[in-house]
Formats: C-alpha cells, structure tokens, sequence
C-alpha cells in the first residue's frame, strides 16, 4: 500500500518534461510506421462534400478563400488541398483568393500544386488566382456590389476582363459558393456579409480550435458545411480519395489522444488517492 | 538551395522547441527571428497592398486624368492617429478612433443580429413537422433544453434556488460538456501542429518517410 502510495506521489511530481517525451514519441513513431487507422466522415464533412459534389461541371465558380498563415498550415494545408481536387476532378471551376496578408504566397502554392496533377486544366479558364485583398469584411461586401471593380486584375496583374472565367462575374450571383478556410473568426464575416446580405452559400474550413465555434452556424444553417482541424481534413480526403497529409497526420493524432486520456485518468486517479490519504492520515492525528 | 533552407528551418523548428527543455539562447534567436521577420513582413505587405495601389499611384496621377483628393481625408485620419504618441497633440487622435468606431459598429450591428441572434433564436425553435423522426425531435429537445438551461444560469437577478436552481444546475451540465468539446479540439489543434513540424523534420529533413 505504502509502494503503491510512492508511486502515486511521484506521478503527482513528475516533471512535465516525461509527458513532452512521451507526447513527442507518440506523434513520431506512428508516422514512421504508419498503422492506418480507419478514418469515419462525419456528417458536417460530408454535408460540404455533397454540396461541393452536386455543382455542375463547368458551371459557376467556386471562391475558395484561404485565409491562414504558416503557422496553421498542418491544419489548413490539407483540407484546401482536399477540396481543391474535389473541384479539380469533377471540373468545377475555381477562383482562389486570400484576405489574409500572410495568405498569398500559401494559397498560390495550394493552387499550383494540386493544378499541376490535372494537365487539361487551364489557367484562366478552369482556375483562376486573385491575390490577396486587403480590406476583409469590405472586399466580401464589395464582391457582391461590383467585383470587377473590388478585383481590377488577378494576382499576376492581367485585367479579369481579359480572363474568361472572371470576365462574366459581377456580383456573388455568378459565383456558386464561398468555402473559407480560416485560423480565424474570418468565416463569420463571409456569413455575414456573403451570405446574410446577398444570399451566398457558405461553407468554411477552420482549425480545430475555431470548430466548437463554428457549429451553431452549422447547426442554424448559416454554413452548408464544415471542416474542423485535422480530422475534418482527413474526412475530406477519405471522401475524395486523395490520401494526402491528413489522414497521415491522424494515425499520430489517435495515439496521443489516447496517450492524453491515459494521463488524464492516471493523474486523477494519484491526486484523488493522494488526497484521500492526506486527510484520513490529519484525521488520525486530530483523533490522538 | 533548398536544402540549404530545409537545414535553416529544421534548425529554427529544434530551436523554439528547446524552450520545452528550458529557456535558452537558441529559443531567443529564433523567437526574436519570428518578430523582426514578420514586421517586416507586414510593412512591405501593408505598402504594397494598401499605400501604393489606394493612395500613392491615385495621387500620383495628377497631370494625367482626374484625382479623387477626396484621398487626402483618410491621410489626415491616418496622421491623426498618429498624434497618439503626442502629449499635447493626442487627443486629435479620438477623430480618427471615433470614425473607425462609427463604421465598424455600422457594419457589425445589423449583421451580428442576423447572424448570432435572430438566426440562432430560429435554430432553437421546436420543430414540430419533424416530431415522427424520432431521432431529430430529441436533437430538437436538447437543444432547447440546453439553450433555455444555460440562459437561466446566468439570470443573476433571483437566487439560484428551487426551480430556477435546478435548472441552473442543468444549463451548468451543458456548460461543461461545451468547455470539453471546446478542450478536445484544442488539444487537436495543438497536436496538429507538432504533427505538422515532426512530419517536416522526418519527412523534408531527415527523410525517414517516404
């Protein structure tokens, strides 16, 4: 009893630096051997894999706006990555822009890599990239006023008119739907301005962090769908059939989740015990 | 070269992740590395997104066709604010914060209470076209359940007790099982990040993954 007593204490006092070591293992072992754990799709995924998947080929555009930094690209990488081939395959035609000023450079390189395995798409035709526009709820607002006069030119300075797939566009009337991919609150904006104030779908792809937020615009419609963190990422993936990051990343994720729960109940389980022994051990002495 | 930026990141990634071991001079480098090479960053970005193509190229223009020097009053809304770091002169600086203020609260109001009232308030509602599909009229019930709970535990205008406090204890329960879906997807989200630099270390930089 004694022993088992030591044992808990010194859990109670391990040094958090064995709990960064076992964190860290846990996340690099699964990725050299990965052991390709079933993926399930959750319904808010899906709900956006259907809404994405029911648009006619060559129809309207889809504005992606990928709005995140470097520091939440395993996150968001992915999921733009995923739904960038989801279009690329069925032939519906993309238009990428960024409101994050971090953005350009990220989005550009989504854009290119994921067009590079569809050799009959053509630039300008098929897919298209804005840059980055400063202004945030004013640029989602000025789209639905005037785009040709919100985005003169692409990233690359041609004059949209002289693009076939811009040229046509004047307002969210000619786009199908926003998908936003954020580290941020960014999403609620397109809400509110794109599809509040002209009636534009919305789905948005968020970190995990931002995913218990985005659910009760989920839940009241206000999104078509949604893509939360690593898994959502994952789940996308599984459903077009592009294994890429994500669902590597997950093997990992599953086995620290477990490693986390495991720490939480052995670490309740020693401050519980540990605490119940301090007060019988005061009750005995007031009792003598 | 791009091994040589591989090597740079790997080093940087090891460097701020030394911090865990303890606070030392590689963890400073690199952090005081991520600060400088972000501002400046965002002053280029900021100059040439924002300054050149809205006001330096339209103000530019003068001999060649017509100038908006309606330009010039977002300038001196800009110069104003910067009047902050004045003594005698700072408080020109509230024009500016009252204009920003103005417009911003005119563009959030009306929206927010569409988008997180109105349209939440709707979400709450109990349909009842959907009470022969079992499954979604409890969905229904426990959202308004919840939502009516947790509004009355932060009525403070009546002791929490008898009814009020029972119900009170409910909104509590919903309280908590929000704060742990809330923990379970940061804990995510972290996760996910040290994914993201371990695959890079053992992918890009040691690649011991194909």
């Amino acid at each position: 009893m004694a022993k088992r007593m030591g044992i808990l204490e010194r859990i109670l006092r391990l040094d958090r630096r064995w709990v960064f070591i076992m964190v860290a293992l846990s996340v690099a072992l699964p990725l050299v051997f990965p052991l390709r754990l079933p993926v399930k799709v959750s319904e808010p995924v899906e709900r956006l894999y259907h809404a994405i998947d029911k648009l006619p080929p060559s129809g309207r555009p889809i504005l992606l706006s990928v709005d995140y930094d470097p520091s939440t690209v395993p996150e968001l990488r992915p999921m733009t990555i995923a739904v960038l081939h989801h279009c690329f395959k069925k032939r519906i035609p993309v238009v990428v822009l960024t409101l994050h000023p971090a953005g350009p450079g990220l989005a550009e390189d989504a854009l290119k890599s994921v067009a590079a395995h569809y050799p009959q798409a053509r630039y300008g035709k098929d897919y298209a990239f804005l840059g980055y526009a400063p202004g945030v709820g004013l640029v989602i607002l000025g789209i639905g006023q005037d785009f040709q006069r919100t985005f003169p030119s692409d990233a690359y300075g041609t004059p949209i008119s002289q693009i076939p797939l811009l040229a046509h566009i004047r307002s969210y009337r000619d786009i199908e739907m926003v998908v936003d991919f954020t580290a941020s609150a960014l999403y609620e904006a397109w809400i509110g301005y794109a599809y509040q104030r002209y009636g534009c779908r919305v789905g948005a792809g968020v970190t995990a962090v931002m995913a218990s937020d985005a659910y009760p615009y989920l839940q009241s419609g206000q999104l078509v769908g949604l893509l939360g963190g690593l898994s959502g990422a994952a789940e996308y993936e599984t459903l077009v059939g592009w294994p890429g990051s994500g669902q590597a990343g997950m093997d990992a994720q599953s086995i620290v989740h477990l490693l986390i729960i495991a720490l939480i109940i052995i670490g309740n389980v020693a401050y519980f015990t540990v605490r119940r022994k301090k007060r019988l051990e005061a009750e005995s002495k007031s009792a003598i | 070269m791009e091994l040589f930026w591989t090597w740079v990141a790997a080093i940087l990634t090891l460097s701020i992740y030394s911090f865990l071991y303890k606070d030392n001079p590689f963890y400073k480098i690199a952090e005081h590395l991520v600060v400088g090479v972000s501002v400046g960053y965002y002053v280029v970005i900021t100059y040439f997104n924002y300054l050149e193509p809205n006001l330096i190229k339209p103000l530019g223009r003068v001999k060649e066709e017509w100038v908006n020097w309606f330009l010039l009053v977002p300038v001196a809304l800009g110069v104003l604010m910067w009047l902050r770091i004045s003594r005698k002169y700072s408080w020109l600086s509230r024009f500016t914060i009252a204009f920003v203020m103005g417009l911003s609260a005119g563009l959030a109001i009306p929206v927010s209470i569409e988008q997180r009232l109105i349209r939440q308030v709707e979400a709450t509602m109990f349909d009842f076209r959907q009470m022969p599909f079992i499954w979604e009229g409890l969905n229904n019930l426990i959202i308004l359940i919840g939502v009516l709970a947790t509004l009355i535990f932060f009525f403070f205008s009546k002791e929490h007790k008898g009814f009020l406090g029972g119900t009170a204890r409910i909104g509590i329960i919903f309280l908590m099982v929000g704060f742990g879906a809330s923990f379970g997807y940061t804990v995510m989200a972290r996760i996910s990040l040290l994914i993201g630099r371990l695959n890079f270390l053992l992918k890009d930089w040691l690649h011991l993954i194909g």
